[in-house]
């Protein structure tokens, strides 16, 4: 390597956020538990400066650094944006929820800020390692966040489970990772794109590996049948935590898979479309109908999500830039969804009470409309049903596979949403229909608050206008095509 | 002429019903509810102009508005009435204002909500009519779902989750299958959702076949046509004075509007080949449903299967064909019934409204000998009566006269198995009404029912006065949709193969 010629700027928000944290991570060993404000407002700030980085740095095309082993495009910049931005959300809406529950403390914040590190590296890896070393980093860190609350019995097997589980999944990706080294004799991801273009790959050996990577990537994403640990982790977990699992998480899965099987395996193309699609049917029929029969609301949005995944996946599967786009367009407004509905339940939470069962929500509409309205949009968006943004999402979704002629796939998808508005309606049932059975008042921090209400409702605000979005997408995924 | 015309009809009652949800509790009441009258005024004012200014002599579309909307997926905000649509918006405008009315005291539980919900959907409602791009339809088509669904769950009756969860998912059902085919048609039409270019759409017969089922499943659910009507008598009955009068005066006739719209000209070929089938299944539903509705002993429920029944002439009328042709009689028949049975069963309901609110039932049998303690109501009921049963003179005799006239040039069975609506629904109505207004005084409660207060009378005075008026001068609202139904029938005469 020749140093003069590193160049370290495409990874400036990376090496700004590491930087920070570890200052963080000192500094915070001198500040007490009544003082912890300051770190909160410090990791806060950090976000703030990567993001700025982010921005400052960002150059329309694809930048590889690092010997090729990180690369800073259009996509990987949008993606981390919001990543910056949904954590800094969770900080703020978990803050009340933390003290409460003797979890607010500095490893909180520099795990969270630690995770949000590796999801960075895992959305700029253009190499199988630092695509590994990434995904290792945040997995490990959720793990630890997990269990942050000790004596708590379900956050402790939840954590548990998520190792064990996790680390299978992450010995069959290095497995599947190793065998398409075999075939290609390379862990770069263009360098295996193009090894696997020249034909000179084994394609037994390539496949092979193949069905060992998809099989990692569709657990790290929750897709049915590897979903098991979803529901499981997403009720044990603190809410707080719940939320640092199912929102920024998604996105980085999301470019993850991109990488590997758009921009590494695209000659495969034909082999794991299949696979997505078994999985995506799988994916939104036992995700929805097994949401029926939850009354526990953080099990039911882990269905939920199980079936979102689905939907994603369909994107994925189209195979072409306006399907990819429209996945990604998903993801981002998928992530923007489970914040709000997830941030609502922790608005509803108080010392000792956690608001996570159906139950919890009777009669909202009569104790707080405010929260209750919000609700109503983040379940409307889940539901598809528009002006809300979920619905183009879905939308997006169904008309890239359409295009593509997969005209029953979409009936079937558009079946499964169906029933799965039934039980995005229970929901609001419980809150508007039913007579009211807690009457505790709900007090919340005025940020919370603002922060809350301002992402419910740009689920409506996108909706209406959902142009400017869909545009950055497809530009950003037009870009990142270009590359191959 | 202003140039926003529709836009201002669809976004000022929506922006009325913000207005009004912003005023917050209960105890604001009596402002949200002046807002809310404000609010439906305004919304009725600024659609009457479509009325007057509408050019008769034009079959195309007019008011139009086009500004892009989406264009990366070429979806616009396209906006433009014919004579068909253009009454709709004015009806729904109007009945607006009558249910706001109806609501006003009797409404007490989160009165900002309900004025509000019913301000929001019918501005939805009014951009389903405006729209002229498929997907602008279809938002607006699927956002009413929302406040229908909180209507009828919130200040509906006994079994109102049942009835609000049924209604929603049953048209969910049909809308995404429409979803499908709007994209499909996108594609097929070189990418674009403009509904006047998937009417010039070449569709070989086979996909015709099924775009026209998934358009069939979108709108016989929302007719209802029967047999996917069993949502309706529970919504309604379900639902709160307001909500059946909307529900019946306006959301049904959406189901039929889309059948005009989007079935019979983007695929008229398949229309052909099924129109057996939705003759069929009309009949069904102006016999069978007729019945039903004469053993009900709930009122609500009766007049709900007798909304079925009525709907069921309107398809019946727009699926006539007489060869190859949309028979004229039988389709200007279709939509004089669809704006007469408007005025017709929002008036129906709120006469059940109002006793209701007296004696909290609708059970035909707690009442007996209204008229001696409400004559004047009693008189203004019997007027509905005669029109719901179709009486000359009223509007509801128009329309079923014309599909009936229109009925005969193809077939003389169809004809006389539509006619005996005229037996069976002069049979239910009337019959009801002789038990519940007629007679002794039933009982004690009904002893105490007084008459109708000057609210009241206000809102049966106008639909009172719209249900004569049209029975006398239909030419008002025949002469405004003549053009854009010829367009219609030589449009769908071209086969499309």
């Amino acid at each position: 390597m020749n140093w003069a010629d590193l160049n370290l700027v495409p990874a400036m928000p990376e090496i700004f956020l590491i930087s920070a944290l570890s200052a963080i991570l000192l500094l915070d060993l001198f500040i007490s538990d009544a003082r912890r404000s300051i770190t909160y407002g410090l990791s806060l700030l950090t976000l703030a400066g990567t993001a700025a980085l982010q921005v400052y740095t960002f150059e329309p095309y694809a930048q590889y650094t690092l010997s090729n082993m990180f690369v800073a495009d259009p996509l990987a910049s949008l993606v981390k944006l919001a990543m910056y931005g949904a954590t800094a959300m969770i900080l703020v809406y978990s803050r009340q929820y933390a003290a409460d529950r003797d979890m607010y403390k500095g490893e909180f914040f520099t795990l969270a800020l630690f995770a949000l590190f590796g999801m960075n590296v895992m959305v700029s890896a253009s190499h199988f390692l630092s695509l590994y070393m990434g995904l290792e980093l945040l997995s490990l860190s959720l793990y630890a966040l997990i269990a942050l609350q000790r004596d708590s019995v379900p956050a402790t097997e939840a954590a548990m489970k998520y190792f064990v589980l996790g680390a299978l999944a992450s010995g069959l990706l290095l497995y599947g990772m190793s065998m398409v080294y075999g075939a290609t004799g390379t862990l770069e991801i263009a360098a295996i794109a193009k090894a696997i273009h020249g034909g000179s790959a084994n394609q037994l050996l390539l496949v092979f590996g193949l069905v060992f990577l998809v099989a990692g990537l569709a657990f790290k994403l929750g897709a049915v049948p590897f979903h098991m640990w979803v529901p499981d982790v997403y009720q044990g977990s603190p809410t707080a935590i719940t939320l640092m699992i199912g929102a920024a998480p998604k996105l980085a899965a999301f470019v993850f898979i991109f990488r590997i099987l758009v921009q590494g395996l695209d000659g495969l193309t034909a082999d794991w479309q299949s696979m997505l699609a078994i999985m995506a049917v799988l994916s939104m029929a036992i995700g929805n109908i097994t949401a029926i029969a939850q009354t526990n609301l953080k099990r039911m949005l882990a269905y939920s999500t199980i079936s979102h995944m689905g939907f994603l996946m369909l994107g994925l599967l189209a195979g072409n830039e306006q399907g990819y786009s429209s996945a990604l367009f998903y993801a981002i407004t998928y992530v923007l969804t489970t914040l709000a509905s997830f941030g609502v339940i922790m608005a509803l939470s108080r010392a000792g009470f956690e608001c996570d069962k159906l139950e919890d929500l009777k009669g909202l509409n009569s104790r707080n409309s405010w929260y209750a309205a919000l609700m109503l949009l983040t379940m409307f968006s889940l539901a598809g049903i528009p002006p809300l943004v979920g619905f183009y999402a879905k939308f997006a979704v169904i008309k890239a596979i359409v295009d593509i002629g997969l005209v029953k796939l979409a009936v079937f998808a558009v079946a499964m949403s169906l029933i799965g508005a039934f039980y995005y309606l229970r929901v609001v049932k419980h809150m508007y229909f039913d007579e009211v059975q807690d009457t505790s008042p709900i007090v919340v921090r005025g940020d919370m608050q603002l922060v809350l209400s301002l992402n419910a409702l740009a689920l409506l605000v996108l909706g209406v206008v959902p142009e400017r979005l869909i545009e950055i997408c497809v530009e950003a995924m037009k870009q990142s095509l270009t590359v191959l | 002429m202003f140039t926003n015309m529709l836009s201002l009809v669809v976004w000022t009652p929506i922006v009325a019903g913000l207005l009004v949800l912003a005023t917050g509790g209960d105890q604001r009441a009596p402002l949200a509810r002046w807002l809310a009258l404000a609010g439906a005024l305004a919304g009725f004012l600024v659609s009457l102009p479509l009325y007057t200014g509408f050019n008769d002599l034009n079959g195309g579309m007019q008011f139009e508005e086009m500004r892009p909307w989406i264009q990366a997926l070429n979806i616009n905000y396209h906006l433009g009435v014919d004579g068909i649509s253009m009454l709709f918006i004015v009806l729904n405008s109007f009945t607006t204002l009558m249910v706001v009315l109806a609501g006003w005291e009797v409404i007490q539980k989160r009165v900002a909500q309900y004025m509000a919900a019913f301000l929001i959907m019918s501005g939805l409602i009014n951009g389903s009519f405006a729209s002229l791009d498929a997907m602008l339809f279809y938002v607006f088509f699927e956002a009413m779902l929302i406040p229908m669904y909180l209507i009828i769950g919130v200040w509906g009756g006994p079994r109102r989750v049942y009835a609000s969860v049924k209604f929603f998912l049953y048209t969910l059902l049909g809308s995404l299958l429409m979803l499908v085919a709007f994209i499909y048609m996108y594609f097929k039409a070189g990418k674009t959702f403009e509904i006047l270019a998937f009417h010039d759409m070449k569709i070989a017969l086979s996909v015709q076949m099924l775009l026209f089922v998934a358009f069939f499943l979108s709108f016989a659910v929302k007719v209802p046509m029967w047999p996917v009507h069993t949502w309706l008598p529970d919504a309604h009955v379900e639902a709160p004075t307001g909500g059946s009068m909307v529900l019946a005066a306006i959301t049904l006739k959406l189901g039929a509007y889309g059948f005009l719209r989007f079935a019979l000209p983007i695929l008229p070929d398949a229309s052909r080949e099924l129109a057996w089938v939705m003759v069929a299944l009309s009949l069904v539903a102006v016999v069978y449903i007729g019945l039903v509705a004469l053993v009900q002993s709930d009122m609500k429920k009766l007049v709900a299967y007798s909304s079925i029944s009525h709907m069921g002439f309107v398809t019946l009328g727009m699926f006539m064909f007489l060869g190859t042709n949309m028979n004229q009689w039988a389709v200007e028949g279709a939509l004089v019934q669809m704006v007469s049975h408007g005025f017709v069963s929002a008036a129906m309901f709120f006469c059940i409204g109002v006793m209701y609110d007296r004696l909290h039932s609708r059970n035909i049998a707690d009442y007996g000998g209204v008229a001696n303690k409400m004559p004047i109501f009693a008189a203004f009921m019997m007027l509905f009566g005669m029109a719901n049963s179709g009486l000359p003179a009223t509007s509801g005799f128009v329309g079923e006269f014309m599909v009936i006239l229109g009925a005969v040039q193809v077939n003389f069975w169809y004809a006389a198995l539509a006619a005996t609506t005229l037996i069976f629904g002069a049979a239910y109505t009337l019959w009801m009404y002789k038990r519940v207004i007629f007679g002794d005084i039933g009982n004690s409660h009904v002893a105490e029912m007084k008459d109708v207060n000057k609210r009241e009378f206000l809102v049966l005075a106008i639909l009172a006065i719209t249900v004569l008026g049209m029975g006398l001068y239909p030419q008002a609202f025949v002469s405004k949709m003549h053009l854009s139904v010829n367009d219609l029938i030589a449009h769908v005469a071209q086969s499309k193969l």
